[in-house]
C-alpha cells in the first residue's frame, strides 16, 4: 500500500486528510474520536477573542437532497467557537499531548488591529499547535463584523493581517481564502506577499438555500427570519477545484502551497484537488453527513489508486495542472464524434430527446423502422451532452477523428494545431 | 385424502378468523413517501418512453413519475386519470410485470423495473381518499347516450362521455356496479371497497345516471335503446363461463369459479365461506389462479391447479402462477380432465396426461371450472359477431349505426380491466365525435 505520511509546510501527518475548521473540531471530543478513526489531522474550530460570540439557537444547517435524501449541498449559519478561549486552549494542548503524530493547527479570526494578534498568536501557539490557518472565508455573521470573507475579500486587508500573523507566530501560518470574489488569484497573490507559507481553500460561497412553500419565508429561519449562509459539500467541488488550479497554475502563485478544500466527499475527489495542485485536502461536510468513519475509504481508496498508477502521493501534486488553460489556447483543429455502443444502450433515448431539443438533432430515435439510437455525425458537434445525460456508464463514448474529413464541415482533419490566438475569424489574432 | 365412501369436507372457518383477515390482506401494500420518492428517482424519464407504448391506455408514465418526484402528487393523478379513469384499480391488478414494468428499460440495466404498478397506487389513492376532483364537464351538448354494462368499458366510456359534455344512463345487470372489479378480482388485491370508491368517484363528475338490477333482454330491450338515445355503447363482458362437456360435469361440488370468486369478493366476514379440503381447479387463467389461491387461503388443505398445455401457454403471467406456487398451490400442465367422479357429490377427477400412458387421478370435495368465458348476447342478435364476440372498427364502432362496444365482449378482447378502460376512453372519443359531426 502506498504511503500517505504527508509533510505539509514541515508538518507531519500521517495521511493527507485533516478536518477542516468547523463543528468537527469545536472540542476535544470530537477531535479525539476524528484521530480515533484515522484522521491524519484537524484544523479547530475557529478561535476569536474573548468573550466568546454567541450561536442562535435555531437552526444551524440545512441541506439540498437528492430524493433518495442523499445530502449533496449543504449549508451553515455557525459562527466562530463559542467557548472561552482558555477552555479552547486547554483541550488544545491536550490532544496534541495525546496525539503528536497528528497535525493541530489553530484556526483564528481576529480583528484588523495588530494589538490582538500580537497578544492571541503566542497564547495559542503555546498550546504546542503546528500551525495557524487565518480564517479569511467565514461568508456569514463575523463578516458582518469585518472579519471572515470581509477581509478576505480585499486582498489588501489579507496581506496586512498575514503579515501581522506572521511577526507573531513562530510556525507556520496558512491563509484559509473566500470562494466569495471573482477570481482566487489576487487574494492568494496578497496572502503570499504577506508571507504565508500556504493558502488554503475554499471557504463556504453565500448562499440561500430555499423558501418554505408554507409559509412562504425563506429556510430555515430564527424565530421567523433568515440569513445568508456558507454553501459546502459535493456541490460546491468544481468551484473549488477551478479556485484551487487558477492559483498553481498562475506564474506568481504557483509556488504557494495549497490545502484543498471543497466538497471532498471520497478518495476520487482528494485525487481531484490534489491533481489539481493542492498538497493536503481538508474534509468537513462529509464526516457531517457520515460521521468520521468515512477517513477508511479516503485513505484506502486514494493508497490503492496510487499503487495502481504506480505514483507517490508527492508525485500526484499538480499532476494535472499541466493540462489546465485558458480557453483561447484550445485547439479548434481537433474534433471529437460520439459513439454509440449498441450493446450497452439500454434504449431510454435520453440522449436523442436532449440532442434533439437543446443542442444539434445529432442523434436518432428510429432506424429502418426500429427504435435505435446512433449519432449522426454530420450533425453531432461532439459536445458530450449526449455522455453527460446518459444513465448507462461507458455506453456513449467521444472518439476524435484523426483521418479524412470532419461530415459535419467538410473540412479534412488537420493534424496541426490551431487555437483562437491564430484563427482566421479572430480579428485580433496574432499575425507572424 | 378424502375417499369416495365418505361425506365431502366442506366447511367454513378452517383457519382462525385472525389468519383468514391477514391471509386476506393487501397483496401489495402502497408504498410510504419516502419509499415511493426513492422509487421515483429509479425513472430514466425516457423518451417516447417505452413503458407508456406498453400500457393500452397510454399513460404517460414517465410524467406522472416526475410529478410525484416533484411532490406534485395531484398533478400526477391527474396524468394517470386522464388517460386512465380507473387507474387506481388498475394499479393494483394489471399485470404489470407483461405492460409496462416488462418494457422499462431498466430490466436492461439491471433487471429490476421501475415500479409502476406501486408508483400508480401511490399518485392515485390521495384522490379516492380526499375525492377530489380533478375533472369537469364540458358544456352539455343536450345528447344522451346508453351504456349497457356496468363494468370497466362502461364505466370509462361514461365517464369520458360526462366529461364532453353529454348525459348517460348505464344499465347494470348486477346489484352493484363495477363488473370483474366488484365481482371478479381477488379479495387481497382490491381491499377495503375500493371498487366501490372508485364507481364513486367516477360518478361523481356529474351527468351519469347509474340503474342497477337492469339486464339487457329482461328489463330493458335493445330496441327501446336504439329509440331513446342518440349512441349505445355496449360492455356486456363474458357473462356465461364455459363448459367442460364431460361425464360428472353436473354433480354437486362442481361450481364454476368465477360465481366462488364473486361469492368471496361480497363476503364480510370471509372465515364464514365455506371451503373444501381438497379442491382440483380446471383451467391455465387468471380466473384459476384467483381460485385456486383463495382456496388455499381460506384454508383448503390440497388445491390443485390443472392446465391442460405448458407453463408458456398460460394466460396467468409468471408472476401469477409464482404467486399460486407460494401460495401451495400445485399446478400440473399437460393434463386434460376426462371424468369427474363421484355419485351426487363430486369425489374426484380424472386426467389424461399428454405424452404418457398414465393419467391422474386427483381427489377433490369441490372441482372449480375456470377454462374461460363466453358472451351472452341475448337481445343484441342484430349486432355482427365473430367467435362469438362483437366486431368492432377502430373506433370501437359495431356494425350497427349509432353503436359500439369495447371490453370483454369484442374481438380483442383480452381480461383486462386496463383494456376495457381504453376500449370505452376510444369509444366515447369516437360518439362524441358523431354527434357533433353529423
Amino acid at each position: 500500500m502506498a504511503d500517505l505520511k504527508t509533510e505539509f509546510l514541515g508538518i507531519s501527518s500521517p495521511n493527507p486528510f485533516w478536518l477542516a475548521s468547523a463543528p468537527p473540531t469545536d472540542k476535544a471530543y470530537n477531535v479525539n474520536r476524528a484521530f480515533e478513526a484515522g484522521w491524519g489531522g484537524a484544523v479547530w474550530k475557529t478561535l476569536g477573542e474573548d468573550p466568546p460570540i454567541v450561536n442562535v439557537s435555531g437552526p444551524r444547517y440545512s441541506a439540498i437532497y437528492g430524493n433518495d435524501r442523499r445530502v449533496i449541498g449543504f449549508n451553515n449559519i455557525e459562527l466562530i467557537t463559542d467557548r472561552p478561549l482558555q477552555t479552547n486552549l486547554d483541550e488544545m494542548r491536550q490532544i496534541k499531548r495525546d496525539w503528536p503524530d497528528r497535525a493541530l493547527i489553530a484556526s483564528v479570526m481576529l480583528p484588523m488591529n495588530q494589538e490582538s494578534w500580537a497578544k492571541y498568536l503566542p497564547m495559542i501557539e503555546d498550546t504546542g499547535v503546528d500551525g495557524f490557518e487565518l480564517n479569511f472565508g467565514c461568508p456569514h455573521g463575523m463578516s458582518e463584523r469585518g472579519m471572515g470573507a470581509a477581509v478576505g475579500q480585499v486582498p489588501e486587508y489579507i496581506q496586512m493581517a498575514t503579515e501581522w500573523a506572521k511577526q507573531a507566530a513562530s510556525v507556520p501560518v496558512i491563509v484559509k481564502l473566500t470562494p466569495n470574489v471573482a477570481t482566487s488569484v489576487p487574494p492568494a497573490k496578497a496572502a503570499q506577499d504577506g508571507g504565508a507559507d500556504a493558502v488554503s481553500l475554499i471557504n463556504t460561497i453565500n448562499s440561500i438555500m430555499r423558501v418554505n412553500y408554507d409559509t412562504l419565508t425563506m429556510y430555515p429561519t430564527t424565530d421567523g427570519m433568515g440569513t445568508h449562509g456558507g454553501y459546502c459539500g459535493e456541490a460546491v467541488k468544481p468551484i473549488a477545484l477551478n479556485m484551487v488550479a487558477e492559483i498553481a497554475r498562475n506564474r506568481e502563485t504557483r509556488s504557494l502551497p495549497i490545502s484543498g478544500i471543497g466538497g471532498i466527499s471520497n478518495w476520487r475527489d482528494a485525487v481531484d484537488f490534489i491533481a489539481l495542485g493542492a498538497s493536503n485536502v481538508q474534509v468537513c461536510t462529509a464526516a457531517m453527513v457520515y460521521g468520521f468513519k468515512i477517513i477508511d475509504d479516503l485513505t484506502d481508496g486514494l493508497s490503492t489508486f496510487l499503487d495502481d498508477k504506480q505514483l507517490t502521493l508527492a508525485q500526484l501534486v499538480g499532476k494535472a495542472v499541466p493540462s489546465v488553460t485558458d480557453w483561447q489556447y484550445l485547439n479548434l483543429n481537433y474534433i471529437e464524434k460520439a459513439v454509440i455502443d449498441q450493446d450497452l444502450c439500454i434504449q431510454c433515448g435520453r440522449c436523442h430527446v436532449v440532442c434533439e431539443d437543446t443542442s444539434h438533432q445529432a442523434i436518432t430515435h428510429t432506424v429502418d423502422g426500429e427504435r435505435r439510437f446512433e449519432v449522426i455525425d454530420s450533425e453531432c458537434v461532439g459536445c458530450n451532452l449526449c455522455v453527460s445525460v446518459c444513465p448507462v456508464d461507458s455506453c456513449i463514448s467521444m472518439q476524435q477523428l484523426t483521418a479524412g474529413s470532419d461530415p459535419r464541415t467538410g473540412v479534412a482533419i488537420s493534424e496541426e494545431k490551431l487555437n483562437w490566438t491564430a484563427h482566421p475569424n479572430n480579428p485580433m489574432r496574432k499575425t507572424d | 385424502m378424502a375417499s369416495t365412501d365418505t361425506q365431502p369436507d366442506i366447511r367454513p372457518a378452517r383457519l382462525a378468523k385472525d389468519e383468514i383477515d391477514e391471509n386476506f390482506s393487501d397483496l401489495h401494500p402502497p408504498l410510504t413517501r419516502s419509499e415511493a420518492l426513492i422509487e421515483a428517482d429509479r425513472c430514466y424519464f425516457c423518451y417516447d418512453a417505452p413503458c407508456t407504448t406498453a400500457c393500452p391506455t397510454g399513460i404517460d408514465i414517465p410524467l406522472f413519475i416526475q410529478k410525484i418526484r416533484s411532490d406534485n402528487i395531484t398533478g400526477s393523478a391527474k396524468t394517470i386519470l386522464s388517460e386512465n379513469i380507473m387507474g387506481g384499480m388498475c394499479a393494483r391488478v394489471c399485470p404489470t410485470e407483461v405492460l409496462c414494468e416488462e418494457a422499462c428499460v431498466r430490466n436492461t440495466h439491471e433487471e429490476k423495473p421501475v415500479e409502476i404498478g406501486l408508483l400508480q397506487r401511490y399518485a392515485t389513492d390521495p384522490i379516492f381518499s380526499d375525492n377530489l376532483q380533478l375533472f369537469e364537464r364540458a358544456p352539455a351538448s343536450g345528447k344522451k347516450i346508453a351504456v349497457v354494462g356496468g363494468g370497466p368499458a362502461g364505466l370509462s366510456c361514461a365517464h369520458r362521455l360526462a366529461m364532453l359534455g353529454h348525459d348517460v344512463v348505464i344499465f347494470n345487470r348486477d346489484e352493484k356496479p363495477g363488473g370483474l372489479n366488484e365481482y371478479g378480482i381477488a379479495a387481497y388485491k382490491a381491499i377495503d371497497d375500493f371498487a366501490q370508491a372508485e364507481v364513486d368517484y367516477i360518478l361523481s363528475i356529474g351527468g351519469i345516471e347509474l340503474r342497477n338490477n337492469c339486464a339487457l333482454g329482461s328489463e330493458i330491450q335493445f330496441t327501446e335503446l336504439l329509440a331513446d338515445y342518440d349512441a349505445v355503447f355496449i360492455g356486456i363482458g363474458l357473462a356465461e363461463s364455459n363448459d367442460l362437456g364431460i361425464e360428472g360435469e353436473d354433480l354437486d361440488g362442481v361450481i364454476n369459479a368465477v360465481e366462488y370468486i364473486a361469492e368471496l369478493r361480497q363476503a364480510t366476514d370471509k372465515s364464514k365461506l365455506p371451503v373444501g379440503r381438497d379442491i382440483v381447479v380446471i383451467g391455465g387463467g387468471m380466473t384459476a389462479i384467483d381460485v385456486a389461491v383463495q382456496s388455499k387461503r381460506l384454508g383448503a388443505d390440497q388445491v390443485h391447479m390443472v392446465y391442460r398445455r405448458g407453463p408458456e401457454q398460460m394466460s396467468a403471467s409468471v408472476f401469477e402462477q409464482a404467486l399460486a406456487q407460494t401460495s401451495g398451490v400445485t399446478i400440473h400442465h399437460w393434463a386434460s380432465p376426462e371424468r369427474i367422479l363421484g355419485d351426487d357429490h363430486v369425489t374426484g377427477v380424472e386426467f389424461r396426461v399428454d405424452a404418457s400412458e398414465d393419467g391422474i387421478r386427483l381427489d377433490a370435495d369441490i372441482v372449480f371450472k375456470a377454462i374461460g368465458q363466453k358472451m351472452d348476447g341475448n337481445g343484441l342478435e342484430s349486432l355482427a359477431t365473430e367467435s362469438g364476440r362483437f366486431v368492432i372498427d377502430i373506433h370501437q364502432k359495431t356494425s350497427l349505426d349509432k353503436v359500439w362496444a369495447g371490453g370483454d365482449c369484442v374481438v380483442g378482447g383480452d381480461d383486462l380491466t386496463v383494456s376495457a378502460v381504453q376500449h370505452g376512453k376510444i369509444a366515447a372519443i369516437s360518439i362524441d365525435d358523431y354527434l357533433r359531426n353529423s
